[in-house]
């Protein structure tokens, strides 16, 4: 899918919970197609810093600057213009209990577009066979297994056809073929539409599987301690840190 | 944003021009369909060499033209198309899809009255199982062989007896004062003003003070306690408890029937004091009786049978609130939606039972000339 330029660029950002700062300083940008992936070990802030991107937590500073628009100043009419343009994934899925995965996923569409009710069913479907749950549409979440929701869940994500998708933990609480199944979804989600996909996640499988760039954050001096392709990251670790965290804390490296 | 095509010697050929950001042109798609289904076509060629963006609404249109090309046995050739497009387009034709319209509800009356026996019938036993499973749990409290920590009992006793306080002698001071009100209206007409006193008191005292107190607590701490057991059971908390050997109504039920039980025959006594307290504002401020007078008509009217027959209102107000509040929270389903509806159908159900109780210990108590 041709899509205007989108890059995420992230400047000077500082997250903190009252006096607490959790993460200080930090630069990075995700281009264009990329599979970013936002990784560290628990409790440095991958899940806040999402929070942040995703404009569910304001930053304490710094600018979050989306497709070119500075998302952590823009106002009300430009920050739901840059929503819409970007679906996440919850660890849940985070599907409405109440609707079937049909009404879920034509949620957005029914709130942001004035297609008609055959056209929404039409991509309601595309979408669930994209994630691999054709003819799940009047299946209720609670029906369908864990894997299944998360599918669902991005099925909803993609429907608006966003630029960006955000994905938090996707592989927590799968089993590996399903965490494997959705590690091949995100990459085809990537490769079919170029959608730009950020991840956190601290599954190594994963990490390794889906990303063409990342970066590690570190909760005891609040940065980024390393950056680059995963892989390249495992060849040549930046500092321990990093080699102990992609390496499930093998021994640390003698100089 | 148009589809252009063009039929020449049963070959179709579909050139897509500029951008289709959110096609929704149901005549134009009509058209290309039509087209495919009138003529007796051999190919369909989709040329998108001059396709700039393009979203879903597009690749539902491909998929449309795709299924139909397989149908009639034609060739499908994709010419200069962007292959992202086509992966898509060729994986919605693979997979066996259902696209389905919103349905209007349909409940035919005999299958709802159906329905509606059955789950009632369930109801009633589901009920029934635990109240019988309380039951044992309150056997088992007296022998000393309940698993129930004591910490619960004080923490549940604590939320339904001061923290109650507040609202229930709100509530129960204005109750008095519109009893007395209305009353007065009535009685001022006689010069009868006086027996307002009497009016309010056993009013209060015998049943006013016991249902203001239930109607509170069921809205304020039977709602709560479905809403809390309802989310145990969604975050699988009751789950563990099983697993763990711990009867559920031992650990979680029982320190809320017993703090609840307790503590409702005090409120009840504390509403028919403010009750009494809103009626005197009423008599001494508004209708000029002098305070002793109010006070002594208030006595003589008050009599140890009323006072009792309204705790004993009380005592059983308390155990219907925290069984159904308990009762919806334990089977409560596993989403949010369900807390809503438990805690919904504790405070309905813990309402309706209270009137129920009403009238049959009211009747008792008349053939027992109590």
């Amino acid at each position: 899918m041709k899509h205007p330029e989108v890059k995420i660029a992230v400047d000077k950002l500082t997250i903190a919970y009252g006096d607490f700062v959790l993460l200080k300083d930090i630069s990075f940008e995700v281009g264009k197609g990329d599979v970013f992936v936002i990784m560290g070990a628990s409790g440095c802030g991958k899940s806040s810093l999402l929070r942040v991107l995703t404009g569910l937590v304001p930053a304490a500073t710094g600018k979050v600057v989306i497709g070119g628009v500075d998302f952590t100043s823009a106002n009300e009419n430009e920050r739901l213009q840059i929503m819409q343009k970007s679906g996440i994934l919850y660890q849940s899925g985070a599907l409405f209990s109440s609707m079937t995965l049909a009404e879920n996923i034509a949620l957005p569409l029914r709130l942001y577009t004035d297609y008609p009710d055959k056209l929404i069913a039409e991509l309601v479907s595309l979408k669930l066979a994209l994630v691999g749950l054709a003819g799940f549409e009047e299946f209720y979440p609670s029906e369908i297994s864990g894997g299944m929701k998360k599918r669902a869940g991005l099925a909803r994500a993609l429907a608006l056809d966003p630029d960006i998708v955000y994905f938090d933990e996707p592989s927590a609480g799968l089993d590996p073929v399903s965490s494997k199944m959705l590690d091949d979804l995100i990459v085809e989600i990537n490769q079919s539409l170029g959608t730009t996909i950020v991840v956190v996640t601290h599954e190594l499988a994963s990490i390794f599987s889906i990303g063409s760039n990342s970066i590690f954050l570190d909760a005891q001096t609040k940065s980024i301690i390393g950056r680059g392709n995963p892989k390249e990251l495992l060849k040549n670790p930046p500092n321990d840190e990093v080699y102990q965290f992609l390496t499930r804390g093998a021994e640390k490296r003698h100089a | 944003m148009k589809l252009d095509f063009t039929v020449h010697n049963q070959n179709l050929v579909l050139s897509l021009e500029g951008d289709y950001l959110g096609f929704d042109d149901e005549k134009a798609k009509s058209a290309l369909m039509d087209a495919v289904r009138q003529h007796n076509l051999r190919s369909v060629k989709i040329d998108a060499s001059r396709l700039g963006l393009w979203d879903s609404t597009l690749v539902a249109v491909l998929y449309e033209l795709a299924r139909q090309s397989l149908n009639r046995k034609m060739t499908l050739e994709y010419g200069k198309i962007p292959p992202n497009l086509k992966r898509l387009v060729e994986l919605s034709v693979m997979v066996e899809r259902n696209p389905s319209l919103p349905q209007q509800p349909h409940f035919p009356f005999l299958a709802a009255l159906g329905n509606f026996g059955i789950s009632l019938w369930q109801k009633i036993v589901k009920g029934s199982l635990f109240l019988r499973h309380c039951t044992e749990s309150f056997f088992r409290l007296l022998s000393g062989t309940v698993v129930m920590r004591r910490v619960d009992f004080l923490f549940a006793l604590q939320d339904c007896t001061y923290k109650a306080v507040g609202i229930v002698s709100l509530v129960s001071f204005m109750v008095g004062l519109i009893l007395a009100f209305v009353g007065a209206v009535q009685l001022k007409t006689f010069g009868a003003q006086i027996y307002v006193a009497s009016l309010v008191a056993i009013g209060m005292t015998r049943i006013m003070g016991a249902i203001m107190v239930g109607i509170i607590m069921a809205g304020r701490t039977g709602a709560s306690y479905a809403a809390t057991i309802g989310t145990m059971q969604v975050n699988e908390e009751i789950d563990a408890l099983k697993t763990m050997g711990i009867a559920i109504t031992d650990f979680l039920v029982l320190p809320r029937i017993t703090a609840l039980s307790i503590s409702l025959p005090f409120l009840v006594i504390l509403a028919d004091f403010m009750g009494i307290l809103g009626g005197a504002a009423v008599g001494v401020l508004m209708l000029d009786i002098p305070a002793a007078e109010y006070y002594k008509y208030t006595m003589n009217a008050l009599d140890m049978t009323n006072f009792l027959v309204g705790l004993f209102h009380g005592l059983v107000f308390g155990i219907i609130i925290s069984v159904c509040g308990c009762y919806f929270g334990v089977y409560c389903g596993r989403n949010a939606d369900s807390v809503g509806k438990a805690t919904t159908e504790a405070v309905v159900s813990a309402i309706v039972w209270m009137i129920v109780m009403t009238g049959i210990i009211t009747f008792i108590f008349e053939v027992l000339g109590i």
